[in-house]
């Protein structure tokens, strides 16, 4: 199948005050067109600046520092803020995670939606852009949509708003989807109609999705390969069988052990020793190697590399291998 | 097993303020509705020393306004709270008489660990303000029973003399947890304690309140989105919907039976670490306003299985097995 999009060695620094701050250091994964790639991390882990460094939404003070993001073999980086433009909402497109401060509260939805498509097709008539609005808006599950679109942002509810907000991304039939968190401001009852949609849309219409989350349980069940990052890299990455069922590094093995359901009732959790560390100071050699239960001398001297295993499979960890017997 | 606490048929309605345009409206003689939210509805429960009960259900369902009524920090409009026995009103609007012995017997821990602590006072105060007040410690001693505090919720004396900006978000919430502990409480009321938490640091704070229960023989009562904490957690599980408890029953009988609509497509819409590609049947729209519940049933619009006397009767709440009661008409 063909790559939509390939990262190779990204990474983008934040130069602040306090000091340099590597948020994304050196990150390469794929996703292939129409698949579902989850990105899993805990917060400040670097999965959100990983999605806006995808569709170039890096301010200062941070910077790419380098790398290279391909996206259907064109590289993004060096690309002009026009071209950027025109790829933004039209063959890429981003869901984030409070639908409230995406949508414009003093337009009606309408108004939002046609500017969307207009924006990339300046000879479609309104009558087009309105029939496309609104057959977009029935797909995401909104009833009556012809009505709603006169609505503005306020009359509707929170799981509404983000319905909104993904018809919106899928108006111009992007080839990928970067959402950030889409159902973690949500109720489960919504988040599970949510993640039920998004899956079905991309199988209708062939888009890739890269979905961002700190809940492993949530990309299990719909993604076909996971990416986990710990402190700005992707510490392993491989199919979603593999990393739930055959997890390899010990921090994705310590997130998978302490979910509630795989313990037993009552009794202590597994946990994660320590805590997540600042970004400012990580320590020398591997960022996890003082949370870890298999730390050797050198993970404390050492950056681990990235190591293939198979194909799809990658792990940033000197000693893993014990582990997996 | 005796009860530690009975709740009895406790509402709290919220009324909205007239506005001054409906106040006018009001003088000329016309009727100006007020809107009313019943945020908590007629509910009852009864919590057993040592157990832990969880409340779940969907944002804006009241959970969070029952542990606060509970907890004593907002005043009740209808109904009854007995602790131990004794009759306590919680909050007593316009009586600040508190009955300090059952007030301090059931504490409160928060959502948020940034926003629950006074960022200006440093840790050693925030704990020992509450006893010093209520003169179970003297000043001198309060050095050696904070140390002792925090050591009991695994944090370094050393956080004694730091402010709470100093601490990471699960730090913060082993804080919230001492400051609670500190006036030995034997009811704990934790409002989704450990959701602003991240994922490795969630299982720390389960942890820990396991932990505590079992040195302190404590009771919690348990309130949470998150499913899976609550199946792992609780002894007994209590099931909201606008407002309403719609089934209640014993941990494994409700993970294993569900018996009400709303209570099975809950547990079926939570995402689990299962890779067969799950196939979601969610629950159809949302949760409705509680200002204009529907009739009848609170859920029967969103329910599947509803009939026509969901439209227009109220189900009962009706034992279905031992222990394990249930508001539905299919039930009948």
């Amino acid at each position: 199948m063909e790559t939509i999009l390939e990262i190779k060695n990204l990474k983008t620094h934040f130069f602040t005050k306090a000091g340099l701050i590597k948020a994304v250091d050196d990150i390469s994964f794929k996703i292939k067109k129409g698949e579902i790639v989850g990105l899993v991390g805990e917060s400040g882990s670097g999965k959100s600046i990983t999605g806006f460094s995808i569709i170039g939404l890096i301010d200062a003070p941070g910077r790419i520092v380098s790398g290279s993001i391909n996206f259907k073999n064109e590289p993004l980086l060096n690309s002009s803020s026009n071209r950027m433009q025109s790829l933004r909402g039209n063959r890429l497109a981003m869901i984030f995670q409070d639908p409230m401060m995406t949508l414009n509260p003093v337009l009606r939805i309408d108004t939002q939606m046609i500017e969307t498509i207009k924006a990339h097709d300046k000879n479609i008539s309104n009558q087009e852009a309105f029939r496309r609005c609104r057959d977009t808006l029935g797909l995401v599950g909104i009833s009556s949509p012809e009505e709603r679109m006169k609505a503005y942002p306020h009359q509707f509810s929170g799981g509404m708003r983000q319905r909104v907000c993904i018809a919106i991304a899928m108006l111009n039939k992007p080839d990928l989807i970067i959402a950030d968190e889409p159902t973690t401001a949500l109720d489960v009852t919504i988040q599970g109609q949510v993640i039920y949609e998004m899956q079905e849309l991309c199988k209708k219409t062939g888009t890739a999705l890269l979905w961002i989350t700190h809940d492993l349980a949530v990309v299990a069940g719909i993604a076909s390969k996971i990416c986990v990052m710990y402190a700005g890299r992707i510490v392993e990455q491989g199919s979603v069988d593999d990393i739930i069922n055959k997890p390899m590094h010990p921090y994705t093995i310590g997130l998978i052990k302490s979910v509630p359901s795989q313990n037993k009732r009552g009794e202590p959790l597994h946990q994660i020793e320590g805590m997540v560390p600042s970004m400012l100071e990580l320590p020398i050699g591997c960022a996890f190697h003082d949370r870890c239960t298999e730390t050797i001398e050198n993970c404390k001297i050492e950056k681990p590399i990235e190591t293939n295993q198979s194909d799809s499979r990658v792990i940033r960890c000197f000693n893993f291998k014990d582990i997996r017997k | 097993m005796t009860d530690i606490l009975k709740v009895l048929q406790v509402s709290k309605n919220f009324v909205k303020p007239i506005d001054i345009a409906s106040k006018v409206v009001n003088i000329f003689g016309n009727f100006y509705n007020q809107e009313v939210v019943h945020a908590v509805d007629n509910v009852s429960f009864n919590v057993t020393s040592g157990e832990v009960v969880g409340v779940v259900g969907e944002s804006g369902c009241g959970k969070s306004t029952l542990g606060r009524m509970i907890a004593g920090i907002l005043p009740l409009t209808s109904g009854k709270l007995d602790f131990h026995d004794q009759h306590y009103s919680g909050f007593d609007e316009g009586n600040y008489k508190h009955n300090s012995h059952i007030d301090l017997k059931i504490q409160m821990i928060f959502q948020d660990p940034f926003s629950s602590l006074n960022p200006r006072q440093k840790i050693i105060d925030i704990i020992s303000e509450a006893p010093i007040h209520h003169k179970l410690i003297s000043k001198k001693d309060k050095k050696y029973f904070v140390k002792d505090i925090l050591n009991k919720v695994g944090l370094g004396t050393d956080a004694m003399d730091r402010f709470p900006h100093q601490f990471s978000g699960g730090q913060r919430q082993r804080i919230g947890i001492a400051r609670a502990l500190a006036v030995s409480p034997e009811f704990i009321v934790c409002d989704e304690s450990i959701a602003a938490l991240d994922v490795s640091i969630q299982a720390q704070v389960i942890n820990l309140f396991l932990k505590l229960r079992q040195d302190l023989n404590l009771t919690y009562l348990f309130i949470s989105h998150d499913i899976g904490v609550i199946q792992h957690i609780a002894d007994r599980v209590v099931v909201m919907y606008l407002g309403q408890i719609v089934e209640t029953a014993s941990s494994d009988e409700i993970f294993s039976h569900p018996n009400h609509p709303y209570t099975k497509a809950l547990l079926q819409g939570v995402p689990t670490l299962d890779t067969k590609k799950k196939i979601y049947t969610p629950i159809k729209g949302e949760i409705p306003s509680p200002i204009n519940p529907p009739s009848g049933c609170y859920f029967h619009p969103r329910c599947k299985f509803s009939i026509n006397k969901c439209i227009t009767d109220k189900p009962s709440y009706k034992e279905v097995s031992p222990n394990h009661f249930s508001a539905c008409h299919l039930n009948s």
